[in-house]
């Protein structure tokens, strides 16, 4: 008789079965939050009577979506509790959030002058006082810049190369291989040259905006939305997939833009993947050929993001790593490591922060790798801090292990 | 038989609306009251209903006088009953196919026309501000006017009056069941009663007995000796998930089926059809296929979305029209008040029968009935109600607490305690930890306020509990809470061994709602429930 239920969101799908409360790992660590079932679903029917009913503590949400993973009913719970605050929440430290957001901003004020900054937000007066007056915590690693961004690095080294690939890719490096870690850059070209693709940059790519929804920055979050879909629309009329080497950067372009930020992706989204996702639909389908280094030998490590498992897509990079043929890969049990973007930057979040991922520092010290694989660069940010092992974008990974001129001719 | 001879001045039988405030009004012009309600407060048309705070603009038409009477009450309670009301506003919108069928824009002037002469400040809204003012209306509506519409918890109303009276002395006996009149002569003396939980039958006397049973004073009246010619019509609703809209919605036309969709606390609730139904009937309603469908489609006019909206459970109540000519639908009848004194129409003294009215003028029924007691009694006091606030409803903004320091950290459930019990809150002991917890998630019902309810308003199931909190009433139906708030009942009336029969009743009673509109989401809430409580019957649906 009726249409099929849709609500915002899903939420009346919600049959209250409270699973998602078991999976949510702030919840086991920070009492004060309410969390997911009844910070989304159940705070929702309340929020709709009365914007008072509003909890300042959806604050603590750190928007890892494994609620939304593990509902059995399709509630896209940490959409709901994302929203709520998009629209009601309280901005309380508006210059440390603002500044922990616009990582566009600060990258390109930052890595002219890299070793200056690097060498002062080291500095453990510096850190007390940013603590202090900003409420970024103090015993925060500080990710570093790069003194040359991985745009200026390309143009000048690698774009004019690119000009003789027959297959082309869109690159979509994000904000952490533009101006933290430009290797990350480098080693995805030369991965996808060596595989016969040149890479092309998009026409100004902007911040996907991941960090500006979380500190309620909508209008900003929106204006990058609708740029980066301008500039991904042009890459895919010329025929090219958006490939990606971030996965919360993915998540966004994919799922927070239509849901949360209201900008329609359609047209675009299925073009725009994770490069692990893309190399193995390729290799499944006998397009390209991987020539392994000989005398490769490494132990490994898999964490798969939280916004990895919200994607679906951890497999893909699993079965790339397990072709390595000198690669010994454990994978851990799936477990938040607790930075969650800025999250765990937040002198309020620091603590929690910690505790959330301490499972997964045990795991990972427990299988001993000598390194850890990973697709998430907050993720690397956390487990390097807290376990002290090295993490390596899988991307990076390949770079060394792949025979890269032999693969370069298998693949003519 | 037991208290034989207890003496009081009034009896009122019946603990709806109507009667819960004349007991209300009796104990505060200082009589001694006691009330006999055969099952609990609020348990049939008081409970079943669409909660609206009309404005009284439905009726402005054709009844000028219920259309005053309602406008009136509206303002009353908007002041004594805060922690009741919500002050939503109300349109009534006039679609195309209105227009067709003699209601358009024509009918429109007429009906503001009518409101202004009632009393009643209505408002032509342009289509694109209704739109704004409420952007789930239908957006084909061709014109709208605003009106003081509002959204009333008559459970909520119903307690509020009832602890007033008992704070001011009046004694209340639910589940205690009228056998018969005590008839000395040509006066009705007192009643015989039966304790329904204990099986106890009891005497008491008073000078007068007030009849106010709604529908079932039909039945009263005629063990009095006298006949009250009385309408059963029955009046289906559905309950959607949430809150769809934030405005009351209306038809702006002759009164049909379907046509008014108001907002109350978490849901939102379309109403209503009005079936003649026999009197057999009263004690055992249910919806049909047919009402549900009906229901839904005439929703959808008003409001497109519910289409695709979940709807939780369908109810129905009988409304208590006092019979006249013959009329197959029930509508053209006045809902004006009836208040007879079987002593001038009788000559039966000592019994008066209050009926006719409806939940918004439950407070002037109340009041006429008082009056009419206090004339048999020679008492001279005069009628407060309009300016006492009830108990809950002090401070002025029934959110107003919430947003006081103490209430920074608290949990949704504190909160939503504030919503429903007002400043009576301040008797829930929040400092402790226990207290805080949530039982009903849906519907943020924390431990201390069952505890509250059942030590100050009278809780002896968790089908009382609901009247008086929302326990169990939201998405789940208390299929995931249930169990916990039949420990914390069970314990809270020193009866821990009662626990599984709480929960037993409770969610047969859900069923029953459910049933009537089970599919999608609310079968697989069915099918769960069945599974976990083995209540109801596996479900077989095919719609």
């Amino acid at each position: 008789m009726q249409e099929k239920n849709i609500s915002a969101h899903n939420f009346e799908q919600c049959q209250k079965c409270a699973i998602c409360t078991t999976v949510c790992p702030i919840l086991a660590n920070n009492e004060l939050y309410p969390g997911p079932k009844q910070a989304g679903p159940d705070g929702e029917r309340y929020r709709l009577k009365n914007p008072i009913f509003y909890q300042d503590t959806l604050k603590y949400c750190l928007n890892c979506k494994r609620c939304e993973v593990a509902c059995p009913s399709g509630v896209e719970i940490g959409d709901i509790i994302q929203s709520a605050k998009l629209e009601m929440g309280k901005r309380h430290h508006v210059l440390r959030d603002t500044m922990l957001a616009s990582t566009d901003l600060m990258g390109s004020v930052a890595t002219p002058i890299a070793p200056l900054v690097n060498a002062t937000l080291a500095l453990k007066p510096v850190k007390a006082v940013m603590d202090a007056v900003i409420g970024v915590h103090k015993g925060r690693t500080l990710p570093k810049y790069s003194h040359v961004t991985f745009e200026k690095w390309f143009r000048k080294n690698a774009a004019a190369a690119q000009e003789g690939f027959r297959h082309k890719v869109s690159y979509f490096h994000g904000c952490y291989a533009n101006y933290n870690y430009p290797q990350l850059g480098k080693d995805f070209v030369s991965v996808m040259n060596a595989l016969g693709y040149g890479v092309e940059l998009l026409e100004g790519e902007k911040c996907c905006g991941v960090a500006m929804i979380s500190a309620g920055m909508l209008k900003q979050a929106r204006k990058n939305a609708a740029h980066n879909i301008g500039v991904f629309s042009k890459a895919v009329a010329k025929g090219n997939k958006v490939l990606t080497v971030s996965t919360s950067c993915t998540l966004t372009i994919r799922d927070e833009y239509p849901h949360l930020l209201g900008v329609d992706n359609s047209e675009v989204r299925d073009n725009i993947q994770l490069v692990e996702k893309f190399l193995y639909q390729q290799l499944s389908s006998g397009r390209i050929k991987l020539v392994w280094k000989e005398g490769y030998k490494a132990k490994a490590a898999y964490h798969a993001p939280c916004h990895q498992e919200k994607l679906g897509w951890a497999n893909f990079t699993i079965e790339l790593l397990r072709m390595i043929p000198g690669l010994e890969l454990t994978v851990l049990d799936s477990h938040c490591c607790g930075i969650a973007g800025t999250y765990g930057f937040k002198k309020e979040n620091y603590e929690v922060s910690q505790k959330v991922g301490k499972p997964l520092f045990d795991n990972i010290a427990a299988v001993n790798p000598d390194f850890v694989a990973c697709e998430c660069e907050t993720c690397k940010w956390q487990i390097e801090m807290s376990s002290g092992y090295e993490v390596k974008n899988p991307v990076s990974i390949l770079a060394e292990a792949l025979d890269l001129e032999a693969t370069a001719k298998a693949n003519i | 038989m037991k208290n034989i001879g207890r003496e009081f001045d009034v009896i009122v039988i019946g603990g709806g609306i109507t009667g819960a405030g004349t007991a209300r009004d009796c104990a505060l012009r200082g009589l001694k009251v006691l009330l006999v309600e055969r099952n609990d407060i609020a348990d049939g048309a008081t409970g079943r209903n669409h909660g609206l705070l009309h404005s009284g603009a439905r009726y402005a038409v054709k009844d000028s006088e219920s259309a005053a009477e309602c406008i009136k009450e509206n303002m009353i309670l908007r002041r004594i009953a805060r922690n009741c009301v919500d002050d939503t506003q109300g349109i009534f919108i006039t679609l195309p196919e209105d227009a067709d069928s003699g209601y358009g824009l024509d009918y429109q002037k007429q009906f503001i026309e009518a409101c202004h002469a009632s009393g009643i400040n209505a408002r032509v809204l342009d289509p694109k501000e209704a739109l704004r003012m409420e952007p789930s209306v239908n957006p084909r509506l061709i014109g709208a006017v605003q009106v003081p519409d509002g959204s009333v918890d008559p459970f909520r109303l119903c307690s509020a009056n009832i602890l007033d009276a008992k704070l001011h002395g009046a004694e209340i006996m639910t589940y205690t069941e009228l056998k018969s009149f005590i008839r000395e002569g040509d006066s009705i003396v007192g009643v015989r009663l039966l304790d329904k939980k204990s099986g106890e039958t009891l005497e008491c006397r008073a000078r007068v007995c007030v009849n106010a049973a709604g529908i079932w004073g039909h039945n009263v009246a005629e063990l009095a000796g006298v006949h009250v010619g009385m309408y059963p019509a029955k009046g289906a609703l559905l309950v959607f998930g949430h809150r769809v809209n934030n405005v009351v919605i209306n038809r702006c036309r002759k009164s049909a089926d379907g046509d008014i969709l108001v907002p109350g606390d978490t849901v939102t609730v379309i109403g209503t059809t009005s079936t003649k139904v026999p009197f057999e009937e009263c004690d055992n309603m249910s919806v049909t296929r047919e009402e549900v469908e009906l229901l839904l489609r005439e929703g959808c006019a008003l409001c497109p979305s519910l289409a695709q909206t979940r709807i939780l459970r369908a109810y129905a109540g009988v409304r208590p029209l006092v019979a006249a000519d013959n009329d197959p639908t029930g509508r053209s009848i006045s809902r004006g008040i009836v208040c007879l004194d079987h002593e001038t129409r009788d000559g039966l003294k000592g019994f008066i029968t209050i009926t006719g009215g409806k939940l918004m003028t439950y407070r002037l029924m109340a009041e006429w009935a008082t009056d009419a007691v206090c004339r048999k009694l020679a008492v001279t006091a005069a009628c407060t109600t309009a300016d006492k606030p009830l108990p809950g409803s002090e401070p002025e903004d029934q959110y107003k607490e919430v947003k006081l320091p103490q209430f920074a950290g608290a949990n949704l459930g504190m909160k939503a305690s504030v919503g429903r019990q007002g400043s009576m809150t301040e008797k829930i002991d929040y400092t402790s930890e226990e207290n805080r917890e949530l039982i009903c998630e849906c519907e943020q019902v924390t431990v201390g306020e069952i505890r509250y309810a059942v030590k100050e308003l009278g809780v002896t199931s968790l089908l009382d509990l609901r009247r008086r909190t929302r326990v169990g009433m939201g998405t789940c139906q208390g299929t995931y809470c249930i169990y916990k708030a039949a420990k914390v009942l069970a314990e809270a009336l020193g009866k821990p061994e009662m626990e599984q029969q709480l929960a037993e009743e409770y969610l047969s009673e859900r069923w029953k709602g459910m049933s009537a509109v089970g599919w999608g989401d609310t079968l697989r809430e069915m099918e769960f429930m069945q599974k976990v409580y083995k209540v109801g019957k596996p479900t077989s649906f095919n719609r």
